[in-house]
């Protein structure tokens, strides 16, 4: 039981980074080499927005999630603006620009805070276990799921029933077609990037949560599995990448613990191996950019 | 100062199209008349679907492209189609993962957008309003291609092989829709269906080699089936 | 003679670069000491081993067009196979050598073989993919034989005395020298063969080159393996130049991206680019943390002085810079400079 709730919990965070990289390569066909910066700098804005306010550890975890995504979608909106969107019609620079930013965003990170781990705020009730069929789990678990949950619900009802959602949806498939029915796709490339941003930046704060602390190369570690999950799941389809994500982690944990540590991530990594060659097309966006 | 009757609404100068290394139009020069249908023919593979992309900026252009005297040729797509431009794409684009309601709403500019026009061409469309555009069939999503341009008051259709793969009912359909349209606005036709460009069509210009060989009414080249057969390299019908 | 031609201009380079371990010749800033000091050697020969190893990635970049996030694993190949057989098994050094350079060539050939299936980003992560997995074999530290997280010492006795100890740096110069012209001369060879000129029109249009009746797995799959095969042989280089031992940071994905943007930077595809990147990306990234600690970063604004400190900042600014004003990298700004002064030269007629 505790095995499937952390393999949850971690395949939560997967979730949330990967649904944000499935979006942008789907729409954009941009693979944001960044994602995982932007996952350190939210989860350290946090830190640092919770060693400014007074209160108890939750109030300071509040006030520093809270912070840390608008850093999170702000420096995401900036960077598109800045950096991706002047690259428009040149792909192998895009991605070069998102590798360059994630050398210089991880080395800000490095320089102002250290290599050392920072102690992440998290209220005890979240240390706290709560007794399920016999298991002690951790209650940070379930937030991690509820977040997850949250937002998939969030961001599918998003897609669905809001003209960008829609826009989006129809750029994913076509993104000529959309602009030739007279829409501007930038100012859809630049809220994806900020809600891919706001949602890698709460990945962050989760993974403080989670691991206790936060260190720079936070990002990077998680990133590699966001990005396999992306491929397992399918880009630009958020069940898709739900689905993956939960696989993921319940993978990971299993084969960790049966079989032996550090096994479940080669396993993962196998998985991954095993799902491109046998469909290779099948994972690539839908129609050609 | 009035504008004088005979003003083209469209003007292609000079275009140049390479696609890759092949140089696909070569200065392609004609005029589009205000209303009605003017037909774009040619054999297969000269440049026809090119040259609407190209007046949609959908592929890199050199020249000189005027819709109602503005000059578009360095405008982006969106900025060209919201000047007043329907298109009806060659493969028809619908947008397989939306519904056709959601096919509809996309193509909205305004809040003017005319279903009522777009329901009485296609009164299907509005009871397969929540299928989803992928399950369609050929001909019904060439509906939602027409009706996505027909939706917004265009002043300019650009229209690509609309019959293209369609059975005979349902080419007389499109064919019945595009002479609505042409009631209500200018359309620029590419079409390989002679019969259907002499149903609907006043004037015809024909691209061969990379450049413009022949523009001119369209009763006049049709009535002359040793040109047609010379230009187009088919007999006058459909194929 | 007309053949020899185009060999004069790295004939010179070369000998140039043979000679400067006996040159006491001081470049400040640059370097900390004279060029014949074992510091300056060392690093001389750190930025050779990195030029040419670089040039092995372009080789799967530049000119295949094949983008590998899992270049790295073959140089770790080299590092942790040599490491391990010479301190844990006790193996003589002619025997590691070839059955590292014997592994080195099995190895990518059936990864390979595997990962060349499928193309674009789908390869690029199954390279990733394998390169993971090697991560975490050497993480898990199997038998004790990866050393984890720690790394590995090496044994330093089965190796010549020429090229152990502090005085010796000279003679480890040269044999990173020897590497990179070694690379450059396989790499110019295969690129100018006409497997080589296949490989080009692979990463131009691969759908033409099946058209001629042309397999391009089979040219891909060439060039994969003499790619992974000459990194494998430079991390053994490496291993010895650096002295120390295996360390598990050559086995991450970071380590693969730092190739890219040392090729880059360089100039993806050029004759020289990779080589200039390699070259210059090391010494960067090494000098620049010394220079962090000097008295005139120290004296900046702490705005300015601590993302400074960070070499990786200064070379991730550059190399976006780059990408964006420069996407030939520096080997083209030649090409640039001679583009600007002709055009200027025709505007004042």
């Amino acid at each position: 039981m505790l095995l499937t709730i952390t393999g949850l919990g971690l395949g939560a965070m997967y979730f949330l980074i990967a649904s944000g990289l499935s979006l942008i390569y789907g729409l954009m066909g941009v693979l944001n080499f960044a994602h995982g910066a932007l996952l350190t700098v939210g989860a350290y804005a946090t830190w640092w927005m919770s060693t400014k306010v007074d209160g108890g550890p939750g109030t300071k975890l509040l006030a520093g999630a809270l912070f840390g995504i608008a850093v999170g979608a702000v420096l995401a909106a900036l960077i598109e603006l800045v950096l991706i969107r002047p690259l428009y019609r040149r792909p192998i620079e895009q991605v070069l620009v998102t590798v360059g930013l994630a050398l210089v965003l991880n080395a800000l990170v490095e320089a102002i805070w250290g290599f050392d781990a920072r102690p992440f705020p998290v209220p005890s009730w979240l240390i706290d276990t709560t007794s399920i069929l016999g298991a002690s789990i951790p209650n940070d678990r379930f937030v991690e799921i509820a977040a997850a949950a949250v937002v998939l619900v969030g961001l599918n009802a998003f897609l669905r029933f809001t003209r960008y959602g829609l826009i989006i949806r129809a750029g994913v498939e076509n993104r000529a077609m959309v602009t030739a029915l007279g829409i501007d796709v930038r100012r859809a490339f630049t809220l994806v990037f900020a809600i891919g941003g706001a949602l890698a930046a709460l990945a962050g704060v989760l993974s403080g949560v989670y691991f206790g602390v936060v260190d720079p190369g936070r990002g990077t570690s998680l990133l590699i599995f966001a990005f396999i999950v992306v491929v397992i799941g399918g880009f630009g389809s958020i069940g898709g990448t739900a689905v993956a994500a939960v696989a993921v982690g319940l993978i990971q944990q299993y084969a960790n613990y049966y079989a032996s540590s550090g096994l479940g991530d080669l396993a993962v990594v196998l998985l991954l191996a095993i799902v491109l060659l046998l469909k290779p097309e099948g994972l690539a966006p839908k129609v050609a950019h | 100062m009035t504008v004088v009757a005979t003003t083209p609404l469209i003007r292609v100068d000079d275009l140049h199209v390479y696609l890759g290394e092949s140089h696909v139009l070569q200065g392609v020069s004609f005029e589009v008349p205000e209303g009605g249908v003017t037909a774009l023919l040619g054999r297969n593979g000269v440049g026809k679907t090119t040259t609407l992309r190209a007046m949609m900026g959908l592929v890199p252009r050199r020249g000189t492209v005027t819709l109602a005297g503005e000059d578009t040729t360095r405008l982006q797509t969106h900025a060209i189609v919201r000047r007043g431009v329907g298109y009806v794409p060659e493969d028809r684009d619908v947008f397989a993962g939306l519904t056709v309601d959601e096919n509809l709403r996309l193509a909205e500019r305004g809040p003017n957008a005319r279903y009522g026009l777009v329901y009485e061409l296609f009164p299907e469309l509005k009871q397969r309003g929540a299928q989803r555009a992928g399950t369609l069939s050929g001909g019904q999503q060439q509906m939602v291609a027409i009706a996505r341009a027909l939706l917004n008051d265009n002043p300019v259709l650009l229209v690509d092989e609309p019959t293209k793969g369609l059975a005979p009912l349902l080419v007389t359909d499109v064919a019945a829709a595009l002479e609505r349209a042409a009631e209500l606005t200018t359309v620029l036709l590419v079409e390989q269906n002679l019969a259907v460009v002499a149903r609907v069509a006043q004037q015809v210009v024909v691209l061969d080699m990379g450049t413009v060989v022949h523009a001119g009414p369209a009763a006049e080249l049709l009535g002359d089936p040793d040109r047609v057969r010379a230009l187009l390299g088919v007999a006058g019908g459909s194929h | 003679m007309s053949r020899l031609r185009p060999l004069l201009v790295p004939a010179a380079l070369l000998a140039l670069l043979a000679v400067v371990p006996l040159l006491s010749l001081d470049i400040p800033v640059l370097f900390g000491g004279p060029l014949d000091s074992p510091g300056t050697l060392g690093l001389l020969a750190l930025c050779l081993v990195f030029a040419g190893v670089a040039l092995t990635y372009d080789l799967l970049f530049g000119t295949t067009g094949l983008l590998s996030f899992g270049h790295a694993l073959y140089f770790a190949l080299g590092v942790y196979l040599t490491t391990i057989a010479l301190t844990k098994w006790e193996w003589g050094l002619v025997q590691t050598l070839l059955v590292v350079a014997g592994v080195g060539i099995v190895v990518p050939l059936v990864l390979g073989a595997i990962s060349l299936r499928v193309g674009g980003i789908a390869f690029a992560m199954v390279t990733l993919a394998f390169a993971q997995a090697g991560q975490v074999l050497v993480q898990k530290n199997p038998d004790e034989l990866t050393g984890g997280e720690e790394g590995l010492g090496l044994n330093f006795e089965p190796i010549p005395d020429f090229f152990v100890g502090v005085l010796n740096t000279r003679n480890l110069y040269w044999l990173a020298l020897g590497y990179a012209a070694v690379v450059f001369v396989i790499v110019r060879w295969a690129v100018a063969s006409s497997p080589g000129h296949v490989l080009e029109a692979i990463r131009e249009n691969e759908r033409r080159v099946e058209v001629i009746g042309l397999q391009p797995f089979r040219f891909k799959l060439l060039a994969f393996v003499l790619a992974s095969f000459l990194a494998t042989i430079g991390g053994v280089v490496w291993l010895f130049v650096l002295g120390t031992g295996a360390s598990p940071q050559v086995t991450t994905a970071s380590f693969t991206l730092t190739l890219l943007v040392m090729v880059v930077i360089g100039g993806a595809g050029t004759r020289y680019g990779a080589l200039l990147g390699g070259f210059l990306y090391t010494l960067a990234d090494q000098r620049l943390g010394t220079l962090s600690g000097s008295s005139t970063v120290e004296g900046l604004p702490s705005v300015l002085e601590t993302p400074l400190s960070e070499p990786l900042f200064i070379l991730g600014t550059l190399f976006i810079l780059l990408v964006f004003f420069v996407p030939g990298g520096l080997a083209s700004l030649g090409r640039r400079l001679r583009l600007l002064r002709r055009s200027a030269g025709l505007e004042t007629r």
